[in-house]
């Protein structure tokens, strides 16, 4: 073979996996990632449909019912305007309490609940997700102090 | 009273600093001897942040609550080493060990740099003065540890329960002097740049520092994966936390330069791309900082929500970032070099290194900035999941393992023709498939994952130790044997890392169960018996301690005390402390959940085998890096001493 036919086969091959290599990215890229959606939006219809997303808002008080013999616990979430109620089966972080502000990642059931994967919760009873605080619209409140135990943020 | 000493000592290093700034034609009207000017100021710095931070720690041992960062960081019931630690703790004290760390390499840089010529060496100086002032600045108009409470409270907040612990004693000093190590690199990079030149001995000049940098931050970053793996209760060793990628992207940089280095000391070639990476290196530690102190990303690294540190910040960064850039384009040019190479050449196999590097901090870096991006111009609420890293980043961090393995002793060996390299390469590649193989039998549990992480462990291994021999037999002088045993031992490091990160994603064990008092819970070969429950008092929380029996085949092995904590001080928080059995071939960690009836809790337990190898591997890095630098030390004198 003549070295300029070999080069140009050469670009030819980099360019080919190059954009193959690219695609997969930006495939991958899409599919992992979550978006955030407050129980208004999804009461609306605003959601992305049999994909997994986080819904943030405050654990109702009253309605966290945790079962005797199992780590199934069953409670509500509200933005003071729509609440959705959510089922987990495990254990819950240190610092959720109802009237606490949470973030939960799951999937939407067909019944209407959300059911979670993960719940995470923030210490402080002055801590509200950053998320949960927009979509609550209660900007002036102080964040304070705020520790890790989640891996979200 | 010795508040007032350190506000006061603070206000003389910025001075100190602002006089390194200066430039010649205005400092020479203060002075004749311009050059012993800057050499003493630039070693002056660090005696005098220091003295500023022994006063804070002072403060905070005799428990004074008239400072704002004090009362609500420490507490008068917290533990002696406690209220030491608490100084670096939260955002102003950690600040402050920024300044102290960024002032001792000043200092070594500037009692290190004699073999450099003067000129190059002041301009040097000058650069490392920039940052301290900056820095000082930031410390001082919006994280000030010396601040005054209006009025004085007769306790202190106390410290956030989950920094309460040694890992955080040690974890962040390691990873600030990696951090703020790389600010060395990025000072005589842009040196380089202003004096159109990157000369070889430049080049064996700065690596020791870089590859000092490159074995604090592996040591920094493994000792906060530790911490996270035993005090936040899940079991994890690596989240993607953006916080912990922030740490992570300079690391992969860094790793990139420590290669690219070598092929600027030895063929003169990459010198304007060496320069670029450790304006990059720097710039993503400043990046890092900018992301964990602005109070964008919040976790247990961002204390309070400032706007006006975020902004100072921010501005700091585009000023260094930009001006660094900026001289880049214009003087890089000038800088000649050498680019023309083999394909099948050490040079071209570093190349695809730095390119994988590169790579893969870019795929970070984009699932790091672009759901704040996106959060920020108000378009959408997102974030990345570990998935996405877990499918990009690994695929590119396959094929630089397998170079791991068999670069380093192609291009030692003595022999270099190709057939017998091939041989050599078709023999090795057997037996490790052989060995692969053959360790199928060992696990339970086996897929394609476990054996590819196998394979590369081998694969490494086998090649490196190999050659170790090798060079052992052949040197007359056991010379050659030494000088590279820094680098073995961090290869070597490197494979006993993805050994054990492998093994243990793929073959763990994790529970979430309901267990009463007196029932068994078993797992593998282990059986664990929850025996009891009690409640206790310690120094500064309420205490629940609950006791299992472990036993392995039927044997009792050890008793785990798993517990739960509320820290009255501190808005009743609560803290769960893990019960862990480490051994090297497997952890047994145990976690309580919550009541759920009487005398019935909800518990985690974990297997986790061979986690001990990832921070096992991550320490050889650390002498290996530490290693090298000795080793040049000690071979080339003239290099670091001069």
């Amino acid at each position: 073979m003549k070295k300029r036919t070999l080069r140009i086969y050469y670009v030819v091959f980099i360019l080919i996996s190059l954009s193959i290599i690219f695609f997969l990215f930006i495939k991958t890229f899409n599919e992992n990632l979550l978006f955030y959606r407050s129980p208004s939006q999804i009461t609306a219809g605003e959601f992305p449909k049999d994909y997994i997303f986080r819904v943030g808002g405050v654990v109702l008080d009253g309605t966290l019912i945790k079962s005797k013999t199992s780590t199934n616990v069953k409670f509500s979430i509200t933005d003071y305007e729509k609440t959705i109620d959510i089922s987990y089966n495990g254990i819950l972080p240190d610092l959720f309490r109802e009237g606490q502000g949470v973030v939960i990642r799951g999937k939407l059931g067909t019944d209407g609940i959300f059911y979670a994967e993960e719940v995470l919760a923030k210490h402080d009873e002055t801590y509200m997700p950053p998320e949960v605080l927009d979509s609550l619209k209660m900007k002036e409140k102080t964040i304070e102090d705020t520790t890790k135990s989640m891996n979200i943020y | 009273m010795i508040s007032y000493i350190g506000s006061f000592i603070i206000l003389i290093a910025l001075l100190n600093a602002s006089l390194l700034v200066l430039s010649k034609p205005i400092l020479s009207k203060i002075t004749s001897d311009y050059d012993s000017l800057i050499l003493s100021t630039s070693k002056l710095q660090f005696p005098l942040v220091l003295i500023a931070f022994i006063c804070l720690i002072v403060a905070f041992v005799n428990d004074d609550f008239s400072l704002k960062y004090i009362s609500s960081n420490s507490n008068s019931a917290l533990p002696f080493f406690y209220k030491i630690s608490a100084t670096w703790a939260g955002h102003e004290g950690s600040m402050l060990l920024w300044c102290l760390i960024l002032s001792f390499w000043t200092f070594m840089a500037s009692m290190y740099s004699k073999s450099l010529d003067t000129q190059f060496r002041l301009k040097f100086l000058s650069i490392m003065g920039f940052l301290n002032l900056g820095f000082l600045l930031f410390l001082v108009f919006t994280s000030n540890p010396f601040e005054k409470n209006i009025s004085i409270p007769i306790d202190g907040k106390d410290l956030n329960p989950l920094l309460q612990d040694f890992g955080l004693i040690i974890h962040p000093p390691m990873l600030y002097m990696g951090y703020v190590g790389l600010s060395v690199v990025f000072s005589f990079a842009v040196t380089c740049l202003l004096q159109h030149d990157f000369k070889k001995e430049w080049a064996k000049w700065i690596r020791p520092w870089a590859l000092m940098s490159w074995s604090f931050l592996t040591l920094g970053i493994a000792l906060g994966s530790w911490w996270a793996y035993y005090e936040l209760g899940w079991g994890g060793w690596w989240f993607w936390d953006p916080v912990e990628n922030a740490s992570f992207m300079p690391w992969l940089i860094t790793t990139a330069l420590i290669h690219s280095l070598i092929t600027c000391e030895q063929k003169s070639m990459f010198k304007n791309w060496t320069i670029l990476l450790s304006i990059m290196a720097f710039s993503l530690s400043l990046l890092g900082t900018f992301l964990v102190r602005s109070g964008i990303l919040i976790s247990v690294h961002s204390f309070a929500n400032d706007p006006a540190r975020g902004a100072f910040i921010l501005l700091f960064l585009t000023i260094v970032v930009g001006g660094s850039l900026l001289i880049y384009f214009k003087n890089s040019p000038k800088i000649k070099d050498n680019i023309s190479f083999d394909f099948f050449s050490r040079e071209s196999f570093f190349l695809i290194n730095n390119i994988l590097l590169v790579t893969a901090t870019f795929t970070i870096l984009l699932g790091t900035m672009y759901p704040l991006l996106l959060d920020l111009l108000g378009l959408e609420k997102i974030s990345v999941g570990v998935p996405y890293y877990n499918a990009v980043f690994l695929p590119i961090m396959t094929p630089l393992a397998l170079l791991a393995g068999y670069i380093p002793i192609l291009f030692l060996s003595k022999r270099k023709d190709k057939k017998y390299m091939l041989n050599h390469l078709l023999a090795s590649l057997l037996v490790v498939i052989f060995l692969s193989l053959l360790s199928i039998a060992f696990f339970d549990n086996f897929n394609l994952n476990v054996l590819l992480g196998v394979f590369i462990f081998i694969w490494i291994s086998f090649n490196i130790i190999y050659d170790l021999i090798n060079r052992y037999y052949l040197s007359k002088t056991k010379n050659i044997f030494f000088t590279n045993i820094g680098m073995t031992l961090a290869h070597l490091g490197l494979a006993v890392f993805i050994l054990g990160a492998t093994i243990v994603e793929n073959n763990k064990v994790e529970k979430e169960i309901v267990v009463k008092i007196g029932e068994t819970i078993e797992i593998k070969n282990y059986a664990f018996k929850f025996k009891s429950i009690s409640e206790y008092d310690g120094p500064n929380y309420l205490g629940v301690k609950a006791k299992f029996l472990v036993y392995e085949n039927n044997n009792l092995i050890t008793e785990l005390y798993p517990e739960k904590r509320i820290y009255a001080s501190n808005n009743n928080m609560p803290m769960t402390e893990a019960g862990i059995d480490p051994g090297l071939s497997r952890d047994l960690y145990i976690t309580l959940g919550s009541l759920i009836n009487d005398d019935v809790w909800s518990v985690r337990i974990y297997h986790k085998p061979f986690i001990r190898l990832i921070w096992l591997g991550a320490l050889m890095m650390v002498f290996g890096g530490v290693l090298s630098v000795l080793s040049k030390r000690k071979s080339k004198p003239v290099a670091l001493s001069g």
